[in-house]
Parts: structure tokens; C-alpha cells; sequence
């Protein structure tokens, strides 16, 4: 699917999907400022759509070998205060993280 | 306030004979910011009390410290790099009361060797901006112009080597980060080889692209710091094993039969006529001691801003998934479940350019959009790096020399509307970037308003050595590093 078959602009309602996506909740003003950003970018990066990559391999990493294999031994790491020191809402004495209700 | 600041070098030499105490230069670094960082806004923490008792325990023992290669030296540190006990904010309201546990490597690097933090600085937030304006807590002023920003994201830093608040800072840079602010402050910034220094414990942007390095007011104390920091780490698997040679020794100042690549067709539009014009002078110097100009083409390097961009916020999208208000940082006060909790706490914890870079990384990453973006992106990028790959080989080429930004620093406000017309000046830092190439910024020149011009050299992968040679040996027929900004003089 190329880009140039996309719509060019974005709705208010394509930028709601992307922020559900991305848990953010915006607020109407962001969602319209957005939409027009969006579809400016994207605009401007359509000319890399035109760009022949036919048999080119796509770079994730420059790095050309795996340099960092090592024997899996146990290492201390950080201990559980310390872990939850900057937690917003830490149950310290249980150990663990509190976060609102998940399911119902 | 006269410039009579001491390199990073001197400090250390001072401070091993014992000529000065450790404790003085801290002091002196602390007085300098409390005389002009309130104009400046160059720090978002300083830890004075902390800062002079290491500077006491170096005084009380010098046996410890009397071969340490940065013993005294006082430095500044980009707020997105995590230190044990000391607030840690990425300029974000996310984390603006986050604590690291741990240390980065650097920062144990650099401790290790003697140097003392005095401070945190501004910078954009979660490195995201060119001109530091994109910080939660205020833009940095340019110490040249106080009506300008500094550049960015590491606009703190850079502003606070300008301004001799201290001899070293240290920044990221994932597409010019370290190198455009150097650039518009007249300092020398360095971007190491990917690969080249430990990540751990930066927070990560995105994680092909970010990488550690100094910003100095010489090419040998940019060297020095390198050599301090450089090197392989158990704790970040894409910190190269390749030997660390010895930068200093590395400073020849020898110029003779260095070929330096130009790419003229680069340089043909869109940059500023007194940038062109400093950038040329500084070429003509190199060629009369004994360098060789050879044009060299880079012909995809017309797509790298939007590759990078769509790199770029794809992996941020990823890495800044982790800020949501449970393990760290700021949680939303909120009445529901948690899947509100997160996108409150991310809406009203992230500033603007975050949430637009969050948003499009997701777009081009989600289902249906992912080749067309994403992969043909990545495949860009090849095409990228093969054309620098071609200009060392084929070219014999051992640097790569063009302006480091297209334009002196700007007026603050000026491209805060307009997103894209901010990311167009990274036209010529993000490459390096993409190509994991090592990169540096050097003073080249003033404008007629006196603001600085960067010359950026680009080098061979893990060949620093060369790189800083070259811009060592420019930097010793010039003066401009040795002027002082303004603010100075006041």
C-alpha cells in the first residue's frame, strides 16, 4: 500500500484512533491541530514513497555484529525499595505497584 | 565577568599539582551560575552541596586522584542522563520529580575520573526539539543573544560551556543534538560513533540513533572527555568491544594530505548566505595547511530529514510507551480504571512536540501503514549510509565537511508554530545519525550580528581519532573559540 493512496488529511476522527493507540487522551483543540500537522508531515514525507529500494534491506541497526553475548549468570539488581521509591502510588510494605481498578 | 576560564585540561592540571583545590574551582563554577544562570535558565537542577563535598574528598585526597584525567574538573549534565539521587526530569513534567536509583555509565565513567556535577540541565523535552524551547520548564537563552535559543535538545548545555558556567558538559544527540546547540553557542560538540559510548542509563528517544558525547570549548577537551567515557559496557549490549585508541596523541595538528570531502550539491540552496561564507573561509584555511577539498556526492541525503523523522518518532512511540504513571514519575488524579489513568496521566504529563511524535510514531508503526512508512524508511536509511560508505571508499575521503546548521541561532518563538519548518534545519546533523557515523561541531566563524557558525566534520565509524585530529588541527589556526559571548562582559 502506497501513502499517495491514503487520504491526505486526517480527521479528527483518524487522530482519535491513533491516540487510543497511544493512551493519550487529547483534548478537541489538540485533536484538530493535529489533524492538520499530521497531514503536513506526511505530505512532506511522501517523497521517500518515490525512492526505488528494490532489493535494499531495511537498516534497523547499524551495529554489523552482535557484540554483547555473555554466560547468563544471576547479578544482584535493584532492591525492592529502591524499585518502588518513585512510584506515584506504592503499596511498600506488599511490594508492589497499586494501580486504579482493571477489570469492572 | 572576564573570560579568564580554564579548560577542562588546565583544571585538571591545576588540581593535580595542587596549585588550585578542587573545592575553588567548584566554587568558582557555582558562583558563575548563580551570577548568570538566572538569565541564561541553563540548569534544571544544581547540586552545590553535593558538587563540594566531592570536590572536599578529592582536596583530602590527592594521592587518590593525582593521575584521574578530569580530577576537579566541574561538569554539567543533560537532564535525560540518569544520576544516582539526583532528580532526573528529561525537561518533562512526566518525571519532574523522578529519582534515578542508579547511575548512567557515563556518569560513573566521569565521577571515577575525578569530575565533579554541579547540575542538571534544560533541554527539549525527552531530547525532542531543536531549539530547548520544548522544555517543561522554559527555554534555555542563547548566551550570545539572549533574545535567541541556543539550539537544542541539549540547548542547556551547550548554552552553559558558552557562558563558562563549566569547562564540560555533556549532552545526546539523535539527529543534532549535541552538535546543532554547539553550533549556535560557538562551542565544539561531538557526537560519537554508534555504538561508540554506553547508553545505559540515558532515557531513551530512539534507541538506533541516541548517543552520549561532550561539549567543549576545545577539540582536546572534547578528547579528553571521549576518552573518559568511550568504551565497552556489560550493561548496554549495543556498546561496541572496537579498542579505544589514544585521543590526545591523536592531536597531531598535522593537516598535511587529509582529503575532506565537500558536498557542494548540498550546500546550493537553502542555507544562509553568512553560514556559507564562514563554512568556505574555514575550508580555504584547511586547504592552505595542506588539505585536499574533493567534491563528493551524497545523493539521498535529500531524504534524510523525513527518514529520520519517521525513524525517530516510531522508536520514541516505543520507548516513551513506559511513562504511564505506574512505576514512575507523575500519575493523573483520576476516577476510573487504569486504561483512563494512562492516557489522562500521558495527555496531561507530555508537552506538545512528545504527544505529535508519540502520535505518528504509532501511525507509522500500526497495521497498514508500517511498510509504507516504517520499513521503506529503514530501507532509505541503507541508501543513506551507503552513499557516506561510498565517499570514504571510493572518494578516499576521511571527512566529510559541511555546515552544521543551516542558519544561526533563531529568535525564540520564531519556529514554535511550525513543527516542520523546525525540523528542516536538521538537513545536515540527522545523517550522521542514521549512518551511526561520529560527527562534530566546530566554531567557524560569526555572522555580522555576532552570532556563531558551526563547521561540522563527519568521520569514519569508531574512527574518532581522525575525526578530532582534523578538527583539532582547524581549531589551532583559528581564534574563535576563545572569544567570549557577551554576557561575559556585562
Amino acid at each position: 500500500m502506497l501513502a499517495s493512496d491514503m487520504p491526505a488529511l486526517f480527521t479528527r476522527d483518524d487522530v482519535a484512533k491513533i491516540a487510543a493507540l497511544a493512551h493519550l487522551e487529547l483534548d478537541p483543540a489538540e485533536m484538530d491541530l493535529f489533524a492538520r500537522q499530521f497531514g503536513e508531515f506526511l505530505s512532506y514525507a511522501e517523497a521517500v514513497q518515490q525512492v526505488d529500494t528494490t532489493g535494499i534491506a531495511p537498516t534497523a541497526s547499524v551495529l554489523d555484529r552482535h557484540v554483547a553475548d555473555r554466560p547468563d549468570t544471576p547479578r544482584p539488581s535493584l532492591d525492592r525499595d529502591a524499585a518502588l521509591a518513585n512510584a506515584p502510588d506504592a503499596a511498600a510494605d506488599a511490594g508492589f505497584f497499586r494501580v486504579p481498578r482493571v477489570i469492572g | 565577568m572576564s573570560d579568564d576560564a580554564l579548560s577542562a585540561r588546565e583544571i585538571r592540571d591545576s588540581v593535580r599539582s595542587g596549585t588550585r583545590s578542587a573545592v575553588a574551582v567548584c566554587r568558582e563554577s557555582l558562583d558563575r551560575i548563580a551570577a548568570l544562570d538566572p538569565d541564561l535558565h541553563a540548569f534544571n537542577t544544581i547540586v552545590a552541596d553535593r558538587a563540594l563535598a566531592r570536590a572536599e574528598a578529592i582536596d583530602r585526597d590527592p594521592g587518590r586522584w593525582h593521575a584521574a584525567p578530569l580530577a576537579g574538573v566541574p561538569i554539567a549534565l543533560k537532564d535525560n542522563i540518569s544520576t544516582s539521587g539526583v532528580r532526573t526530569t528529561a525537561s518533562s513534567r512526566i518525571l519532574d520529580s523522578y529519582v534515578p536509583p542508579y547511575d548512567a555509565t557515563v556518569v560513573a565513567r566521569l565521577e571515577e575520573a575525578g569530575a565533579i556535577v554541579v547540575g542538571k540541565t534544560n533541554c527539549d523535552e525527552f531530547a525532542m526539539g531543536s531549539s530547548n524551547e520544548n522544555s517543561a520548564f522554559g527555554p534555555v537563552n542563547n548566551p550570545w543573544a539572549l533574545d535567541r535559543t541556543p539550539g537544542g535538545s541539549s540547548g542547556g548545555s551547550a548554552a552553559a560551556v558558552a557562558a563558562r558556567l563549566v569547562p564540560l558538559a555533556f549532552g545526546s544527540d539523535t539527529g543534532g543534538s549535541i552538535r546543532q546547540p554547539a553550533a549556535l553557542c560557538g562551542v565544539v560538540g561531538l557526537k560519537p560513533t554508534y555504538g561508540r559510548v554506553s547508553r545505559y542509563g540515558l532515557l531513551a528517544f530512539g534507541s538506533s540513533l541516541d548517543q552520549i558525547g561532550p561539549i567543549a570549548r576545545t577539540v582536546e577537551d572534547a578528547a579528553l572527555a571521549l576518552q573518559v567515557v568511550a568504551g565497552a559496557d556489560a550493561a548496554d549490549a549495543t556498546c561496541a568491544g572496537e579498542p579505544v585508541p589514544d585521543y590526545a596523541a591523536a592531536l597531531t595538528g598535522d593537516l598535511r594530505g587529509v582529503r575532506v570531502g565537500v558536498p557542494r550539491a548540498m550546500l546550493e540552496q537553502g542555507v544562509d548566505a553568512e553560514v556559507l561564507s564562514a563554512v568556505n573561509a574555514a575550508l580555504d584555511t584547511m586547504q592552505a595547511r595542506g588539505a585536499t577539498l574533493v567534491d563528493v556526492e551524497l545523493p539521498h541525503a535529500r531524504h534524510a530529514i523525513p527518514v529520520y523523522y519517521l525513524v525517530a518518532m516510531a522508536e520514541a512511540s516505543s520507548n516513551l510507551a513506559r511513562y504511564d504513571g505506574v512505576r514512575y514519575g507523575f500519575r493523573a488524579d483520576i476516577k476510573g480504571g487504569l486504561r483512563a489513568m494512562y492516557a489522562r496521566t500521558r495527555e496531561q504529563g507530555f508537552g506538545p512536540e512528545v504527544k505529535r511524535r508519540i502520535m505518528l510514531g504509532t501511525y507509522v508503526l500500526s497495521a497498514g501503514y508500517y511498510d509504507a512508512y516504517y520499513l521503506k524508511a529503514q530501507q532509505v536509511r541503507t541508501l543513506i549510509a551507503r552513499d557516506y560508505e561510498q565517499a570514504f571508499s571510493a572518494s578516499r575521503v576521511e571527512v566529510i565537511a559541511m555546515p552544521t546548521s543551516p542558519t544561526p541561532a533563531f529568535r525564540i518563538g520564531e519556529r514554535a508554530e511550525d513543527p516542520l519548518q523546525m525540523y528542516l534545519a536538521d538537513i545536515f546533523t540527522v545523517s550522521a545519525n542514521l549512518a551511526g557515523l561520529p560527527a562534530v561541531s566546530v566554531p567557524c566563524g560569526f555572522t555580522a550580528d555576532r552570532l556563531p557558525v558551526g563547521l561540522q566534520l563527519t568521520g569514519r565509524r569508531f574512527d574518532e581519532a581522525t575525526l578530532l585530529r582534523i578538527a583539532n588541527a582547524y581549531e589551532r589556526d583559528t581564534e574563535w573559540s576563545k572569544q567570549p559571548p557577551p554576557i561575559l562582559s556585562r
